[in-house]
């Protein structure tokens, strides 16, 4: 039992570093909230679904990246999808770097 | 989900996104809606067909059937994201609202970008109201007054179903793409000064970001925070 409450304070604490260095901010809270008896899975399933859909959009941003010249525009859109769902589940660190990658699309700043 | 007692609210969540498919769809049932979603809108509108007898393009020809009176299906919201591959949102409302028999249907717009012009030129077109994305729970509670006036004026016949939220009228705007609407972006009425102001990272103009015109300032001020976040670059 001892050592449940020291995991389950461990996760806790990891729970709150994340907040606290902002890569994760109140959209995440929503989840939580959403999270109940009849849907005890629910943010175990939202983020399952987030990595998932992650891992295909950047396997496709480094396609387009290795292609000579770059597609700004493809990039954008990979961009902007990719920035809707980690907003959606409250990855806001995430979400700010979509935005910059965004930036340096609109003005087709290659080295960015 | 066993059959309930009293009559559900059917919603049909329109997005491309899974991740934000699953988030619409939780929030929905998590309120006692029924939600059926699919991931375009063609598929939307397929869906939507299947709640009418006839083919729904010949739309006129068409006295307003009440769904209910087929299949037993009812859809009493649609609820969309506006950035979508293929028929983006905005056409999906101008499909709905052309269409005599699912125009009744209310429908709600969904977006991750704040843009005025965009919000206008939805509300025009007759959606009930503009969600800002990421959607929370509060987001949802919003639609009910929205569902269960439009149940009402069925049974009532259309009478006031006045919008107060129709403003704006000189916004011909074609819709632009959705990463490039960025760049027209330009003040043009004075509701649209007030959704200007959410862009700038200050102040509690909250109510105008999630819908240009507002029923009532319902909205906590943590969420502009949030909202600041993605839109700062803008």
């Amino acid at each position: 039992m001892e050592r449940n409450n020291q995991l389950q304070r461990q996760v806790a604490l990891m729970r709150q570093s994340l907040f606290d260095q902002g890569y994760l901010d109140e959209q995440f809270v929503q989840l939580e909230e959403l999270q109940d008896d009849t849907n005890p899975n629910f943010v175990e399933e939202v983020v399952t679904l987030y990595y998932r859909d992650s891992a295909r959009l950047i396997a496709s941003i480094e396609q387009a990246l290795d292609k000579s010249p770059l597609d700004f525009n493809k990039l954008d859109s990979y961009m902007h999808q990719f920035k809707g769902s980690s907003s959606s589940i409250g990855g806001r660190k995430v979400k700010t770097e979509c935005s910059q990658f965004r930036e340096y699309c609109r003005t087709g700043n290659g080295e960015g | 989900m066993g059959a309930a007692a009293e009559p559900r609210f059917h919603v049909l969540a329109v997005d491309d996104s899974l991740v934000d498919r699953k988030l619409i769809e939780r929030l929905l049932k998590i309120s006692s809606y029924q939600v059926t979603t699919v991931d375009s809108g063609s598929k939307a509108l397929e869906f939507l067909g299947s709640l009418v007898n006839d083919d729904r393009s010949s739309s006129d020809a068409l006295p307003s059937v009440s769904p209910s009176d087929h299949q037993g299906v009812d859809v009493n919201l649609i609820i969309t994201d506006y950035c979508m591959p293929g028929m983006t949102g905005y056409d999906l409302l101008k499909k709905v609202k052309e269409s005599s028999s699912l125009r009744d249907i209310p429908v709600v717009i969904m977006s991750s970008e704040n843009v005025p012009s965009r919000i206008t030129r939805c509300l025009e077109e007759g959606a009930e109201e503009f969600i800002l994305k990421p959607v929370r729970l509060s987001d949802v509670n919003k639609l009910r007054p929205h569902m269960m006036r439009t149940k009402k004026l069925k049974d009532q016949e259309q009478e006031s179903q006045e919008e107060p939220e129709r403003h704006g009228d000189e916004i011909g705007l074609p819709p632009p793409p959705c990463q490039h609407e960025l760049e027209t972006q330009q003040s043009q009425d004075p509701q649209t000064q007030q959704i200007q102001q959410s862009q700038q990272p200050k102040s509690g103009n909250n109510s105008n970001k999630r819908k240009a015109i507002d029923v009532e300032e319902g909205l906590s001020p943590d969420r502009t925070r949030t909202r600041y976040n993605g839109v700062a670059t803008f």
